[in-house]
This record gives structure tokens, C-alpha cells and sequence, in this order.
């Protein structure tokens, strides 16, 4: 085991995707020498050469747009978005093209493309910075949505998400990227946990708490208070939002009867409504209560100096878990 | 005649048209004139034997008779839409003669000419219009990528491509190039200009074949450039070049050399096939609204076909029986399309979960067991009765 930041942990699983397979190619503004402006990459164009780890023009459609060709080539690109807000320029190229292509095709292409987006707020940015948009990705089919939330996970993740066939996006939450934690890095992505699957990070008897990315360290701060209260909070971090793994999360809901969805982005048409949904149809039965969700406003993110109230925090995600106790 | 840029803004309301700007005219590379003679270009020359001038008039021929026979079965209800190519047969066989086998084409959803060249089953393209499928053929195939039809879109996957082609060393006399297809209007999305700058940064192997057809549905050139679309390449670095897209001996000239310099390292080339859309936008659009007949009229005398047949009769390369064999294998193709098309069947309810995604995914897995259970729910009703 070794102590590493969850962007070294990408770092380095970046760097094992890029030497497992030739066609595996880094591209994105600022990846290379600069390593990325999360230094996610750093040191990779050096050891890989500039072919490999691309340092694009600026323009977020003609990276997708240009990996999308690449990979129609056999090539492999993990593609970086700077920050969440400026991926919208690729939209089209990812929600029409690249998800569609396989359709299109009737299998014939498959496009092995990942996309990592640093998202979520917490770090006192300007506009277009701290958004959450997964749930814009979530909606389109043909595409993987994952987000990792720790720096094993983060190691393993992103080495299986590079090894599908199917387009990921892959979500990194950049306040997260400091965060230090052990990381096996002799565990092969193979044997790791699957990527498609939630985990249960803390059991708990009272209440289920699904969460990902920047919120899975939120809600196991919110479930270690509560434990001083005498209230047990089960964790789950999602990690996988497209496909969501209904089986674990709906398995868990039976067990404890009441279910709190967290997340940054915004509430209304957000990924917890969609859980909601598929938690209330499966486990009707077993709730004591409606499942709430926690999240940010339904408004644009704010100025960074009112990020620490929009940004769900223990408090709201206690808040919410007292409510279902309210029925 | 220059663009002043500084008194762009105030001239606006009065601008030159757009072939008054350059001397655009005189640009335009042509080496079969509208009346079937033979021209010359200094630095396109192109030697083809009577053989292969006569192997490009049944391009034509066939390529319209695909078009004209799709049409009609969209008017009898068989196809949802068709998107016309007549009057861009040239453009089209002329650049899709000029591919090698290893070169790879983008086209947009207009290309059935190209499509035709790449030896792609005309079916295919049916199918789409039909509603069967949304292409569904491999590209690796015939070298022949899917139609896209979010303008511009491809002109991305074709340059992301080429620097695939790149790395890969295909490069050089015997190397591979790519080629993508797009229209007047396109050259005015993000994309295609994002191309551009890719290609010409990583000096990507990669033809762009704009065919100029006037027309983006009802918005003439007139509100996509002010300057003749060719010469945009240079502002991006690389060189641009007008041909004459209804002459197709300058198309496949001119791309030739294009392809080649690609394949050799000189990087992308613009080509602008200067040509007209004859037909409407698509089977749902009526060109009457916003066109004159006085435009077509006159390029009706541009006919990219006629004009090769003048030129077969003059250099007296052909006979009367020959025309006729292609009128004849023309006539057997329609029928071939209109048999195959009236007999293609639906697709089954379930295909609409299948290859969504190339992995397992258990949304569709259980989306598509409820659909199939509910379906079959009727099946049980009627056997109950």
C-alpha cells in the first residue's frame, strides 16, 4: 500500500493504461507539459512522447471530435475536459456522436473513448468551474457515467474505464483531488472491484445513504456524527451513475427502510430524482418513509463566496436523514 | 477586388457577391467545359484512356438513376426522406474515383455518389431513408464511414482520423489519406472550422470536398461567407482550391492531387466543388419559395452528365449502343431498388435495445424483457380468445 493524492492516484493509473497498450492515447489542453492544470498527467508526455499524450488546440468539440477518428483508427483516447462548465462546447460531439455511433453502426463501430471531467464545486472558482453536469451524460444512452470519489478507487477506475469498450465518462471531483489515501498499486484492475457496481463504504442499520464523488466524504462525515446520536447511516458510493446498480443500492433500502440520495448537482431533474424513482417502484414495501434528496439549488452555481451554502453539507444531509423519521 | 476590412461593417448592406470577391472566376479549375471540350489546367493534367472516361459517364448515369428512383419511392410513401444529389453527380464520382482502397471517406447524408464509388449496397442508404436502420453498415467495409447528418460534425472525425493514419505511418507515396464531405452551409459550423485548425496544426492527412451547391435548404451562400469559400483554407494555413463540381475529370484531377499531397506529408487541402443543388434541400422541402427557376435554367446547361457524353460523341470514343447498354443497366438498377426496397422488412421491436451499447448494460437488458413480456401479453389475449 501507498499513501498517495487521488490526482496521483490517477496519475498513476493513467500512466499503467499507457503502457498496458499502445493505442491508448492522452489528449486534452494543457496535458502535456504542463501535466494537466490538476497535474493529473504530469510527467506522462515525457515518458510517453508527445504523440501519445497530446497537447490539443483549444477547443473542446475537436477533442472529442478528433478521438471520435481516432478511435474509428483503433485507437484508445482519454480525452480531458479542463472543468465541468467547458464541456458543453463538446456536446454535440459526445450526446450525438460519440453515444450514438454504436447504435449507428448496428455494432459495426465501437468507440473506446474516455472523457474525464473534473467537476463539483468547493474550490472557490469562477463561473463555469464547480459544476455537476452528470446527469446531462446519465440521460444519453450509449454512454458509461462513473465517478470515483477516492484515490484507490480513483487507481483502479479510471485503468477499467479506459479497458471498455463502450465510451466512459468519467467523472474526477476536483476538490477531492488533494485527498490522500492508501492505493494498492500492484492490485490489477482486473481483480479490483467491478466498475459497474456500488459499494457499501459503511454499513449501517437506520437509514441508506447514496452519494458519489465529491459527496461519498461528505455523507461518511454526516454518518460518523450520527453515530454520536445513536443513528446508524449506511454509505454507498454509487461510482457507477450509467448503469446504476439498482441490485445493491434497492438490496440495501430493504434493510433499512429509508433512503437519502446526496449529490452537488441540482435537485430538480437531477440523478436523485431518477433513483428516487427506481428506489421508491422496487422497495415500496420496505420504506418508512419517501426517499430524499439532498443536492445543490435549482439555481446556476453561485459566486464562490455563497458555495458553502449551496454545496450540500453534513448538516443538510443530517437534516434530510432526521426527515425520514418524520413519517 | 479586395475585401477592405475596415469599411466591412459600415458596407454591409452592399456587398459584392460572393464571385465578384478575388477574381474568383478565374480560378475555378475546369477541364471539361459545359459543352463536352477538353481544357487544359497547368498544374492539373489528366491523362485517362476512353476506357475510364466511359467507366466515369456510367457513374453518373447510375448514381442520378439510384437518386431518381429513391426519390420517386419517397413520393409513393417507401422512403421517409431522400436528400437528392442530382446535379453533384460529378463532384461526387469525380473525388470518390480519385480515393485509393486504404483511403477513408466521411460523407454527410448526401453522398450517395461517393457511396456508389466506395462500392457500398445503394440498399443501405435505403435503409436509412426508409427508417430501418440509422445506417448500419461498417465502415471498415468499403472505407466508406457512416452518414452524419449534425452538419459538420464528421469533418472532426475524418481529421481525428487522419492523425490516427499518422501515427499509425501510413504515410507516403503508398499511404492512406482521409476525406471528408460537407456543403456550403457547413463551413459555417464550429466543427468544420475546429477541423480546420486540427488538421492544419498536426498537419493531418486529410482532403476536405466541400461541394458548394448554393444552398444550405433556403439560405444562399450569401449569408454563410463573404469571401469564396476556398480561400478560407488560408487563413487556416493551408492551400484552398475552386473546381468546377460539374465537371468531373476537374474533381478527380484536382482531388487526386489533393489525396496525394496528403498521403506525402504536405498536410490538408480545401476543395471547393463549385456546383448547384438542382433538386430540393430533401423530399420535404419546396425550393420554390426562396429560389428563381431563371438560376436553374441556367445551370441546367451545366449538366455534369451531359456534358461527358458531349465529349464521348466528339472524340468519337463511344457509339450510339453504348449509351443505350447504360440507359439499359440504369433502367435494370431502378428496378433492382425498387424490388429490394418494397421488400425490405421492419425491424424487430427488440432491435431498438441492440447495440445501444457494445457491452452488457442492464437498463436494456431490463427494459427490453418488460417490452418483450408486454408485447407478447397481446399475443396471449388473442390466444385466449
Amino acid at each position: 500500500m501507498t499513501t498517495l493524492a487521488m490526482s496521483k492516484a490517477l496519475n498513476e493509473g493513467l500512466r499503467r493504461a499507457l503502457e498496458r497498450d499502445q493505442k491508448v492515447l492522452l489528449m486534452g489542453e494543457d496535458v502535456g507539459k504542463l501535466g494537466g492544470v490538476f497535474r493529473v498527467t504530469d510527467g506522462l508526455q515525457k515518458d510517453f512522447g508527445e504523440s501519445r499524450v497530446i497537447d490539443t488546440p483549444l477547443g473542446e468539440s475537436g477533442i472529442i471530435g478528433t478521438a471520435i477518428g481516432l478511435a474509428l483508427r483503433g485507437y484508445r483516447p482519454v480525452c480531458e475536459i479542463q472543468f465541468d462548465g467547458f464541456v458543453f462546447p463538446a456536446f454535440n460531439q459526445i450526446a450525438s456522436q460519440l453515444a450514438q455511433m454504436q447504435l449507428r453502426s448496428l455494432g459495426h463501430v465501437s468507440l473506446p473513448i474516455v472523457i474525464r471531467i473534473p467537476f463539483g464545486g468547493g474550490i472557490g472558482a469562477v463561473e463555469h468551474h464547480s459544476e455537476s453536469p452528470e446527469a446531462y451524460f446519465a440521460h444519453r444512452a450509449g454512454l458509461r457515467v462513473v465517478a470515483c470519489s477516492n484515490p484507490a478507487d480513483a487507481f483502479t477506475m479510471i485503468q477499467q474505464a479506459v479497458a471498455r469498450t463502450d465510451p466512459v465518462i468519467f467523472f474526477e471531483p476536483k476538490r477531492r483531488y488533494w485527498d490522500r489515501g492508501e492505493v494498492d498499486l500492484a492490485l490489477d484492475p482486473g481483480d479490483a472491484y467491478p466498475l459497474d457496481r456500488a459499494k457499501i463504504i459503511v454499513a449501517g442499520t437506520d437509514v441508506t445513504v447514496l452519494a458519489y464523488g465529491p459527496m461519498v466524504k461528505t455523507s461518511l462525515e454526516a454518518a460518523a456524527a450520527a453515530q454520536e446520536d445513536g443513528r446508524s447511516i449506511e454509505v454507498i458510493d454509487l461510482r457507477s451513475l450509467s448503469p446504476f446498480d439498482a441490485e445493491t443500492v434497492c438490496a440495501a433500502v430493504e434493510r433499512t427502510g429509508r433512503c437519502v440520495v446526496v449529490h452537488e448537482a441540482p435537485v430538480f431533474a437531477g440523478l436523485g430524482a431518477e433513483i428516487a424513482a427506481r428506489v421508491t417502484e422496487q422497495c415500496f414495501y420496505h420504506l418508512e418513509a419517501p426517499v430524499m434528496r439532498v443536492g445543490g439549488f435549482s439555481t446556476p452555481y453561485p459566486p464562490s463566496r455563497l458555495e458553502d451554502h449551496y454545496l450540500p453539507d453534513l448538516d443538510r444531509i443530517l437534516d434530510a436523514v432526521d426527515r425520514t423519521f418524520g413519517y | 477586388m479586395t475585401v477592405d476590412m475596415d469599411g466591412a461593417a459600415a458596407a454591409a448592406p452592399d456587398l459584392p457577391s460572393v464571385d465578384g470577391l478575388a477574381g474568383a472566376a478565374q480560378e475555378l479549375v475546369q477541364l471539361l467545359t459545359p459543352e463536352g471540350e477538353r481544357a487544359e489546367h497547368p498544374r492539373y493534367s489528366l491523362e485517362l484512356s476512353a476506357d475510364e472516361i466511359r467507366a466515369l459517364y456510367r457513374d453518373l448515369v447510375l448514381v442520378r438513376r439510384i437518386d431518381s428512383e429513391a426519390g420517386a419511392l419517397q413520393r409513393q410513401g417507401e422512403l421517409g426522406i431522400w436528400a437528392s444529389l442530382l446535379g453533384q453527380e460529378a463532384a461526387q464520382v469525380g473525388s470518390g474515383r480519385a480515393l485509393g482502397p486504404r483511403d477513408m471517406a466521411f460523407p454527410t447524408y448526401r453522398e450517395h455518389g461517393v457511396a456508389w464509388c466506395r462500392g457500398l449496397d445503394p440498399m443501405k442508404l435505403l435503409e436509412l431513408f426508409r427508417g430501418v436502420s440509422h445506417g448500419g453498415w461498417d465502415p471498415a467495409a468499403h472505407n466508406f464511414h457512416l452518414y452524419s447528418i449534425v452538419i459538420g460534425s464528421q469533418a472532426l472525425h475524418a481529421t481525428g482520423y487522419a492523425m490516427g493514419i499518422q501515427r499509425d505511418g501510413e504515410t507516403g507515396e503508398d499511404g492512406a489519406a482521409a476525406i471528408v464531405y460537407f456543403g456550403d452551409g457547413a463551413t459555417s459550423q464550429g466543427d468544420v472550422n475546429e477541423s480546420f485548425i486540427w488538421a492544419s496544426v498536426f498537419n493531418a492527412p486529410v482532403v476536405f470536398f466541400c461541394q458548394n451547391n448554393q444552398w444550405a435548404i433556403s439560405e444562399p451562400l450569401e449569408k454563410q461567407s463573404r469571401i469564396p469559400l476556398y480561400q478560407r483554407a488560408r487563413g487556416f494555413g493551408f492551400p484552398g482550391i475552386r473546381v468546377d463540381g460539374n465537371d468531373v475529370l476537374a474533381c478527380l484531377a484536382v482531388t487526386r492531387a489533393a489525396l496525394q499531397a496528403a498521403r506525402e506529408g504536405q498536410g490538408p487541402t480545401l476543395i471547393e466543388a463549385y456546383t448547384y443543388r438542382m433538386g430540393a434541400h430533401t423530399t420535404s422541402d419546396d425550393p420554390t419559395r426562396y429560389r428563381l427557376a431563371a438560376d436553374l435554367e441556367a445551370w441546367k446547361l451545366k449538366d455534369p452528365i451531359e456534358r461527358v457524353k458531349a465529349y464521348l460523341i466528339r472524340g468519337a470514343m463511344t457509339s450510339a449502343s453504348f449509351f443505350e447498354g447504360i440507359e439499359k443497366e440504369a433502367a435494370e438498377l431502378g428496378t433492382q431498388i425498387r424490388r429490394a426496397c418494397l421488400s425490405m422488412p421492419d425491424p424487430r421491436p427488440a432491435q431498438i435495445f441492440e447495440h445501444v451499447y457494445a457491452e452488457p448494460h442492464p437498463l436494456m437488458a431490463a427494459e427490453r424483457e418488460q417490452f418483450t413480456a408486454y408485447l407478447s401479453s397481446f399475443a396471449n389475449e388473442e390466444g385466449a380468445r
